[in-house]
């Protein structure tokens, strides 16, 4: 490769170890091999990531799945159009409680076993209890409002019967503060993705409860936001960076990497956090607290399962949480700009010189998958799901009136 | 209520860049400047304060937080928008590129808050320059002690004057197309490898 790269490309991410996939094109050569030179930002906020995409320092940036939705609905206070032709991973997210909320739920028959259901009866009951001796809710944290965490979060609470506008609150932390806020009492509860709860774990101050691969199977969390102006005047450099991208991935889900793949996000530059606490996102063995420890199946997938495919479908159910928690109106305009937001088409021409496995379709019911599954798709040995919710509900991108109208009447059965 | 001036509130880790700020404020007639440099309790602190322009530097890791709490809490009776006007790009640009932030409450009129957002993005490049300058003068004094090493080292071990060892390092450095203090560093670096400790 010559000194002169082809394409230029500066892009932001957060220490966050779902920016590996970014992280590792930039680090080991993937980028360099499809004509790239890569320069990567470590940023510190999110609001940060999203200014310097709309002025144009970042041409594309390691995302939260809903922010992309959230600027192009005009909901932050800064934005440019941008798009997602990329996803960085399924799952990686835990819910984790202080010490005396899990002795609550204990009382109302939780068990260390992760069931979404169990776990939200037991916790239910405990603020129903909470409630009666006249305390203040609980206070949960999510690392911000348009995230994928605030909505599984709210999604697990409503369909476990717990309001999450009332009889919780909801407030925002930074991700590296949440395991101290936790021990600290400033809050008895946060989802976020690891290590933070393992951190918390580790320290005997928090229990996992629940995480996000239970709530909804195989379920987007971070993707690659790019500034659209950009990616129309540079269509060959972003085919180029998926295709650096894709190969990233690969070599990120195979497991004979994963030592050295946890050593480049140890470094300071990076994620900065020594290998050892990378261990749980990587294999999917957590520790949930009290010596407690289970095996989670697809618990974090940076390439499995399609998992870099920016399914319109992923998409459209953030949309309708966004609508569900009243961020935005539904109205056939935005719906229209959430619609437009994941671009596929963007994904599949990129990746077809490849010869590589490819969805047919840009969007797929979620939650009809009870089992993993071979689908039709150009090449070989595409393998989909499972994909449920923990309540057993289906989003049909096509029914999305539906889909509203039932959350919106009936979700929250007491 | 008609209010004659406008409550600022700076929130700053930086403590030394947060006087800057607040000086320059109150030296452009500014005397409602509140300067916080902790955001634990930030939303009562907001309550009290009612800032009708909020700065804050981009590195704060609690940014969104903040902007979740302008836009949701009850602290908050106004609602709190970014920058003094979206359209205005350039004042945006000129902000981010300073390092700095800038949230003001609905309805401001925009040549009043215009200035205060200028004033703090001149001062935040003033700061950088001047921690810039300050880092730089810090490499000139460490370069400096090498050099000497290096001097001492050369002196000692080809019976040099100084005036000969640093004629050598010179000469060295542009023979090779290489900073003095570089070669400098090398030969430092290389007689810790070789040699029993020269100086110590």
């Amino acid at each position: 490769m010559s000194m002169d790269a082809e394409h230029q490309i500066t892009a932001g991410f957060m220490p966050l170890f779902d920016s590996a996939v970014l992280v590792a094109a930039g680090e080991l050569g993937f980028a360099t091999r499809e004509g790239i030179d890569l320069t990567l930002h470590r940023e510190t906020s999110w609001a940060n990531i999203r200014d310097r995409i709309a002025i144009g320092h970042f041409h594309l940036a390691h995302m939260l799945g809903p922010m992309p939705l959230a600027c192009n609905l005009g909901l932050t206070p800064l934005a440019s159009e941008t798009i997602v032709p990329f996803s960085l991973g399924l799952g990686g997210n835990c819910v984790t409680i202080s010490n005396a909320v899990w002795a609550g739920m204990v009382a109302h028959g939780a068990a260390p076993d992760l069931d979404p259901a169990r776990a939200g009866t037991a916790l239910r009951a405990f603020i129903r209890e909470r409630a009666g001796a006249g305390h203040d809710p609980l206070r949960f944290a999510v690392v911000h409002p348009h995230s994928g965490h605030n909505y599984e979060l709210r999604y697990w609470l409503a369909g476990c019967g717990i309001d999450p506008e009332r009889e919780i609150e909801i407030v925002i932390v930074p991700p590296p503060f949440m395991a101290d806020a936790l021990a600290a009492g400033r809050i008895d509860g946060y989802c976020v993705g690891e290590p933070w709860n393992s951190a918390s774990v580790a320290a005997g101050t928090g229990h996992i409860v629940t995480v996000k691969a239970l709530l909804w199977r195989n379920s987007p969390e971070k993707v690659i936001g790019v500034r659209k102006a950009w990616a129309e005047q540079s269509p060959e450099a972003l085919a180029a960076l998926l295709r650096a991208l894709h190969h990233s991935a690969r070599w990120c889900q195979d497991p004979a990497n994963h030592a050295e793949l946890a050593g480049v996000m140890a470094q300071a530059g990076f994620l900065g956090l020594p290998p050892a606490v990378q261990m749980p996102i990587l294999t999917g063995h957590l520790q949930l607290g009290g010596g407690a420890e289970l095996d989670v199946d697809d618990f974090f997938l940076p390439f499995d399962k399609a998992a870099n495919f920016p399914w319109k479908s992923h998409a459209l159910w953030f949309y309708t949480q966004m609508v569900r928690w009243g961020h935005v109106a539904h109205t056939p305009e935005n719906l229209a700009i959430a619609r437009d937001c994941y671009r596929p088409d963007l994904y599949r021409s990129a990746l077809k010189p490849l010869g590589v496995a490819l969805p047919g379709a840009n969007a797929k019911v979620e939650g009809a998958l009870k089992i993993a599954t071979a689908v039709g798709a150009t090449g070989a040995g595409l393998v989909l799901g499972p994909d449920g919710f923990f309540d057993g509900q289906i989003f049909d991108p096509d029914e999305i009136d539906a889909y509203i109208a039932s959350q919106k009447s009936g979700l929250i059965r007491a | 209520m008609v209010r004659s001036s406008l409550a600022v509130l700076v929130i700053d880790e930086n403590r030394i860049r947060a006087a800057i700020i607040e000086a320059g404020l109150r030296e452009a007639g500014h005397e409602r400047v509140t300067v916080v440099h902790d955001v634990t309790g930030i939303a009562r602190r907001i309550a009290e304060i009612e800032p009708d322009v909020i700065v804050i530097d981009l590195e704060n890791p609690n940014r969104d937080m903040l902007e979740n709490m302008f836009q949701l809490s009850r602290a908050v009776k106004r609602p709190i928008a970014m920058f003094v006007d979206r359209s205005d790009q350039a004042s945006i640009e000129a902000a981010v590129d300073a390092g700095v932030s800038a949230y003001v409450v609905d309805g401001l009129r925009q040549e009043r808050v215009k200035p205060i957002l200028d004033m703090a993005v001149s001062r935040f490049n003033a700061f950088s320059r001047m921690a810039r300058e300050l880092e730089e003068v810090r490499g000139e004094l460490e370069n400096r002690k090498v050099i000497d090493r290096a001097k001492g080292i050369l002196m000692k071990s080809r019976g040099l004057t100084e005036e000969a060892a640093y004629t050598l390092l010179r000469k060295t450095a542009m023979n090779q197309n290489r900073k003095i203090s570089d070669i400098a560093h090398s030969l430092v670096t290389a007689a810790g490898l070789l040699g029993p400790s020269e100086d110590e």
